[in-house]
């Protein structure tokens, strides 16, 4: 072997060009990224910041917002009977919807993925194509549909049932609400139902399950994932709706979401409004860690 | 080409470890060891993929180390081919000479060329995935050697195919290196694959080069028991050295071994003896010749394989495996039988433990 | 036994609760389109077949400009976000840097936080940014299609980024190695392989904010100005004051813009999913 004169200097210089290689590696990532980053930092997280400062500020009688005067106050109003009860009214209704859509997307999601994979996709595609439809578009087809004089209430007085009135009421929300949010709960369910390894149905009914028995022992258990995953990805915007009560619940139903914008377009109570809309995000927030520890990611 | 030192590290994975090595112009040299011995990120660093850590790599007597791909006389081909998917046959070989900016020309002509040096005539306009595994290998050759590059690094090539197309495609390949003459480094996991294709093999093992020699040299005379166990099966004897020629076994007898060279283990450390099972010969107890080291031992299983049978003998210290022709003129010993085992001093060899 | 089989009643069961699935997502959405063309002046009722109510969209000037500002809202937007999309998606995918944490967790933020908080955010920021830009320099900034766009791109990048990644991921590295083996610097790997490999997800980023630009209520309603109003912002104001036949009429429109959008995903799809099986023999 030939001792290289100079290959002590050859060995540093080659670590350099190591070392140098990937500084230039990273540093041509972060410019790549550093357009968006600025972007998102400026225009997402600076307003994120300022929206809890704002929560800490006071209320001028004015209606305008002293950033001076730091306080609880607008987290206390959340104790108030008003807000309590949009609060919970909020979480009930958005409750209902969840469990409507469970009930009606499990059956679906199992249809499913017991297709056919020309008949699956037909179905997913079937689902997806409301799902892409504009959302005012949607919300605003059942006001029509539920208004007084309108096809559905025409339909139960033509058959001696009377007109319905349930246009601007809990129920017409929790029908829209269902209708904008079906299609978050029947995906992941099908994903998760589609995934299922069913010999293991088959192991159980092997071992003397009935087939409920070994549905609510095995395919239960194991669908669990789509389960959770689904009902947060409707639990979560149903808190947050606006535009469905709006427009269904003629603004009498008043939600969380719709409170929030009242407090800043009318009653101009900022830092009410950036209180409530903290709270919302802490929601989401605890969601989404609950639907990544559910395996929702992989869904 | 040669490498002195060559050192990568990945964080605090040590993949390739201070790797010395020199491959002639027109050899086919083979990179052989377990998955994840480092293998591809030494291939990675001659193509310059990858910069060493540390370490100088020549081509051609000039240092290439921190060069980056596209400005070094090599070309590869990869693992699983990364044939671009979205161009025809005739884009992806001519890839390499756009980019080098070629005259349009010159770039027909040699495509063609290349085209036809694999035997992919009429398949042009193809797209990779309408082509079969065997194909998508001639077309990644291709697409390598029509840069005419000094050495052309494979990466586990036929990995991908079958057995009766790698089969196939081994000899395609030796008769292709030969044709163009240049020099092929190619990494392998499949030792016969190995033994059968190159001039010279390099075993490598955890980032270190174990040993590096022609096919015979490695399959007859390991110097490390990595190597000895990875290519064909061998039987490990403890022992100690006594002499460059004398091994005193854990037993206790005194065996004579081919000298040992120099650098490899040293008189007075602890060694190994690799014995291969087809190089011992086994018979009756006492029927063993005179001037022979010699064992004996009880038969523990007798395992039948067609052309050969596989005896297992236990003695006191362990086991040993023994492999032997079926043939009617030898005898055929059964389980419990007592039985001797010889082998001429040239069939061992002393590897590092 | 299979453990798919299903006994007959709950196959009949499930196959009624699919259909009714079916005709719930549906049915909403066709009357809609039937009524449009009803010529009663009361929306909910049939009055037997007229045009009209599109053709006095076409005299509408209000409808027409809030449609202009929808559709440059949704472009300019779109090509902003898609291509800060497409660069951070590749940042994510391909490169390690400084920050890349945060910033992978930042870009996570907009797709799951609600509309109204969002809404909430963006309104607050643009009163101070411009509250500050008038106390430094004097200039009286105001809301109106720039805070729209801005806001819009702000929660598009990540929906643009997620799908690029998702194509990137699925993208064989070597690649862009083996091209860099074959003589092709930087750039040239990225516009002859990366790029024509990644585009279909690109173009599906794209539309995927184009629908969302054009879907949004809530955030824009909150940052547009008096003079540039989108066409939901409006529709939705008019929704509020009662429903009326040409907002039938606009819905119908609203609903074939979506519906071609999502034509072409699912044609892009259909093309990926061709490409991509060929790709795996
Ligand atoms: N880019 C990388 N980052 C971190 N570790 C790596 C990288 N590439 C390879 N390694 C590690 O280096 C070792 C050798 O890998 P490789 O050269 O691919 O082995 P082989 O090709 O022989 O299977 C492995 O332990 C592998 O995990
Ligand atoms: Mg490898």
């Amino acid at each position: 072997m030939t001792v290289l004169p100079d290959a002590d200097a050859l060995e540093t210089a080659l670590g350099e060009a190591e070392r140098r290689g990937e500084v230039a590696e990273r540093r041509r990532g972060l410019l790549l990224a550093l357009p968006s980053f600025a972007y998102m930092v400026l225009f997402f997280a600076v307003p994120l910041v300022i929206v809890l400062v704002y929560s800490f500020a006071t209320r001028t009688s004015s209606g305008s917002t002293a950033l001076s005067d730091w306080n609880l106050e607008a987290y206390r109003k959340l104790g108030e009977p008003i807000v309590r009860n949009v609060v919970i009214r909020s979480v009930v209704l958005a409750l209902i919807t969840t469990v409507l859509c469970l009930v009606i997307a499990y059956p679906f999601a199992y249809f499913c993925a017991t297709r056919s994979a020309t008949v699956r996709n037909l179905l997913l595609v079937a689902v997806m194509i409301p799902f892409w439809t504009n959302f005012l578009v949607r919300n605003y087809a059942w006001r029509l549909l539920l208004s007084s004089g309108g096809p559905i209430s025409s339909f139960t007085e033509s058959i001696g049932l009377g007109p319905t009135e349930i246009l601007f009421t809990k129920t017409a929300v929790v029908i829209g609400l269902v209708y904008a949010y079906l299609p978050f709960m029947i995906l992941p369910l099908f994903a998760s139902i589609d995934r299922l390894d069913w010999r293991l149905v088959e192991a159980s009914r092997d071992l003397y399950a009935s087939g409920p028995a070994s549905f609510r022992k095995v395919v239960l258990p194991l669908t669990m994932p789509g389960v959770i995953a689904g009902s947060i990805l409707v639990f979560v915007p149903s808190m947050g709706a606006y535009v469905t009560p709006e427009l269904l619940g003629g603004g009498k139903e008043t939600l969380l979401g719709s409170y929030i914008v009242t407090q800043f377009l009318t009653a101009r109570n900022w830092p009410v409004g950036a209180s409530l809309s903290f709270v919302l995000m802490a929601v989401m927030l605890v969601s989404t860690i609950i639907y990544f520890r559910a395996g929702g990611k992989n869904l | 080409m040669s490498l002195r030192a060559v050192s990568k590290h990945f964080d605090d994975v040590v993949a390739v470890d201070s790797v010395d090595l020199d491959i002639g112009d027109g050899e086919f040299f083979a990179l052989l060891g377990p998955s994840g011995c480092g293998k591809t990120t030494t291939l990675r660093m001659i193509a310059g993929l990858e910069i060493p850590s540390a370490g100088s790599l020549k081509i051609f007597g000039s240092e290439v180390g921190p060069l980056p791909p596209n400005r070094r006389p090599v070309n590869t081909v990869f693992q699983n081919y990364a044939l671009f998917p979205h161009m025809s046959v005739a884009d992806n070989v001519g890839f390499g000479l756009r980019m080098s900016k070629t005259p349009k020309a010159d770039v027909a002509r040699r495509v063609s060329e290349a085209i036809s040096l694999v035997r992919m005539g009429g398949m042009e306009n193809r797209r990779p995935a309408q082509l079969s595994g065997g194909q998508q290998q001639r077309v990644a050759l291709a697409r390598a050697l029509v840069n005419r590059p000094k050495v052309l690094l494979l990466d586990e090539p036929l990995a991908a195919l079958d057995l009766k197309l790698r089969q196939e495609m081994q000899f395609e390949l030796k008769q292709l290196q030969r044709e163009v003459g240049i020099t092929f480094v190619f990494v392998t996991h499949d030792q016969e694959e190995a033994l059968a294709l190159s001039d010279r093999i390099g075993v490598m093992d955890s980032g270190r080069l174990l040993q590096v020699g022609t096919p015979e040299e490695i399959y007859d005379a390991p110097v490390d028991r990595f190597v000895a166990d990875f290519i064909g099966r061998s039987n490990f004897l403890a022992g100690t050295l006594e002499a460059h020629d004398r091994v005193c076994l854990a037993n206790g007898d005194r065996v004579t071994v081919p000298s040992v060279a120099d650098g490899v283990v040293s008189v007075g450390d602890a060694v190994q003896v690799s014995l291969r099972p087809e190089r011992v010969m086994i018979d009756r107890a006492g029927a063993a010749p005179e001037g022979h080291a010699s064992l004996e031992g009880e038969v523990a299983t007798v395992t039948f394989l067609g052309n050969s049978i596989v005896y297992r003998v236990a003695l006191d210290w362990m086991t040993i495996e023994v492999e032997t022709d079926h043939r009617p003129d030898l005898d055929r010993h059964e389980v419990g039988d007592r039985v001797a085992m010889w082998w001429r001093d040239d069939a061992i060899a002393v590897v590092r433990p | 036994m299979s453990g798919r089989s299903i006994a007959p009643t709950t196959r009949w069961l499930l196959r009624s609760n699919s259909a009714l699935v079916i005709a719930f997502l549906y049915a909403p959405i066709i009357l809609l389109a039937v009524y449009s063309f009803s010529g009663s002046r009361i929306p909910g009722e049939w009055g037997g077949f007229t045009t009209e109510w599109y053709a006095r969209l076409f005299d509408d000037s209000r409808i027409q400009k809030t449609i202009g500002v929808s559709v440059r809202v949704a472009l300019v937007s779109t090509v902003i976000a898609t291509v800060l999309g497409t660069m951070s998606a590749l940042a994510l995918e391909r490169f390690k840097f400084r920050g890349r944490r945060v910033f992978d967790a930042l870009l996570y933020l907009p797709i799951i936080i609600p509309d109204v908080t969002m809404a909430v955010m963006m309104l607050m920021f643009f009163t101070q940014a411009f509250d500050l830009v008038d106390l430094l320099f004097g200039l009286g900034l105001s809301k109106g299609f720039a805070t729209i766009v801005v806001s819009h791109v702000a929660f598009n990048i990540a929906f643009v980024s997620v799908v690029v990644r998702a194509r990137i991921a699925g993208m064989d590295a070597t690649l862009e190695q083996a091209a860099a083996d074959l003589y092709a610097n930087r750039w040239q790997a990225f516009r002859y392989v990366t790029l024509p490999l990644i585009a279909p997800g690109v173009l599906g980023g794209a539309l995927l904010a184009i629908t969302l630009s054009l879907d949004d209520v809530v955030v824009t309603q909150f940052v547009a100005g008096p003079g540039s109003t989108t066409l939901p912002v409006y529709v939705f104001s008019l929704i509020r004051k009662g429903v009326t036949p040409t907002i039938n009429a606009v819905s119908v429109i609203m609903l074939l813009a979506s519906l071609t959008l999502v034509a072409g995903s699912v044609a892009l799809q259909r093309a990926q999913a061709v490409r991509g099986r060929t790709n795996s023999e």
